[in-house]
């Protein structure tokens, strides 16, 4: 039963749409698979910018979260959040004067950041630490090590440590930690649920 | 007559605030069976709102929600 006798007229049946719809389907086939490739994962991914205890904690409460949510999560740190990773317990040799002098000023770890607003000369920030351990509100420090324990990594920019001086070696042993520049960020920002600026 | 659900494991999250509950939760669900039942107990109000979300995120299915006073149980099922 085959082609000889049919003609463009005699088009009247399955054949001709079947192979419509198969090339059709093949189409959308690979136009899915291309779309599935770009689909962002299950990530957030979170810029930390600011170097307050307040938004510290709340930049980690949320990794924390979202870890536990399932989420893939990744911290950069850079500029103002960068100095919250120095360990408190290590020090770092061959700065220069600018970075000496950051390193003094600069908070050496999150024992040392403050809240962004009624500090009040450290008042505040001590007021605040005493009323989330009475409310067992976990500390900036056992924020990061929970973190670390989760998966959280955290990437921390290569150009802030250049800027205030610091040092690998002065920062603090987590688990996930690396460093990078903005196009880390951009990459796995870009292939992110979730992104965010803190 | 309760329908006295059992859970095959008890987590005590009282005087846990945000975002403890959901976090030890996360941790806890992976140390029952597919099938098995957490029972949650929390005191932190943030929690009524999350475990529902948390669930939804995560697959697993709240079978029941009991209000003690500032207390909440949530009876999880793991599911995956």
């Amino acid at each position: 039963m085959d082609n000889a006798a049919e003609t463009m007229d005699t088009r009247a049946g399955s054949a001709p749409d079947l192979k419509e719809i198969q090339n059709q389907v093949l189409e959308l086939k690979t136009r899915l698979d291309a779309l599935a490739k770009e689909a962002p994962e299950d990530k957030l991914s979170m810029i930390v910018f600011s170097g307050d205890l307040d938004k510290a904690l709340a930049a980690f409460i949320i990794a924390t979260g979202a870890v536990a949510m399932g989420m893939d999560v990744v911290m950069f740190f850079t500029f103002w959040g960068t100095p919250v990773l120095r360990d408190k317990d290590k020090k770092a040799g061959g700065k220069d004067m600018m970075g000496t002098m950051f390193g003094t000023m600069l908070p050496k770890g999150a024992d040392q950041v403050k809240l962004s607003q009624m500090n009040m000369a450290g008042m505040g920030t001590a007021m605040m630490k005493s009323l989330m351990a009475k409310k067992n509100v976990a500390s900036l420090e056992e924020m990061i090590e929970m973190a670390g324990e989760l998966g959280v990594r955290i990437v921390v920019c290569e150009m802030s440590m250049d800027l205030m001086g610091f040092k690998h070696e002065e920062m603090i042993d987590y688990p996930h930690l690396s460093y990078g520049g903005v196009a880390t960020f951009l990459e796995e920002a870009g292939g992110s649920r979730v992104q965010l600026f803190i | 007559m309760s329908d006295a659900l059992t859970a095959d494991k008890v987590m005590d999250l009282k005087g846990l605030p945000c975002p403890m509950p959901v976090v030890k939760v996360s941790k806890g669900i992976k140390e029952v069976q597919v099938g098995q039942v957490i029972q949650a107990i929390t005191t932190d109000p943030g929690a009524r709102t999350d475990f529902p979300a948390w669930a939804k995120k995560t697959g697993n299915e709240i079978l029941k929600t009991e209000d003690n006073g500032d207390e909440t149980s949530f009876f999880i099922k793991r599911t995956t």
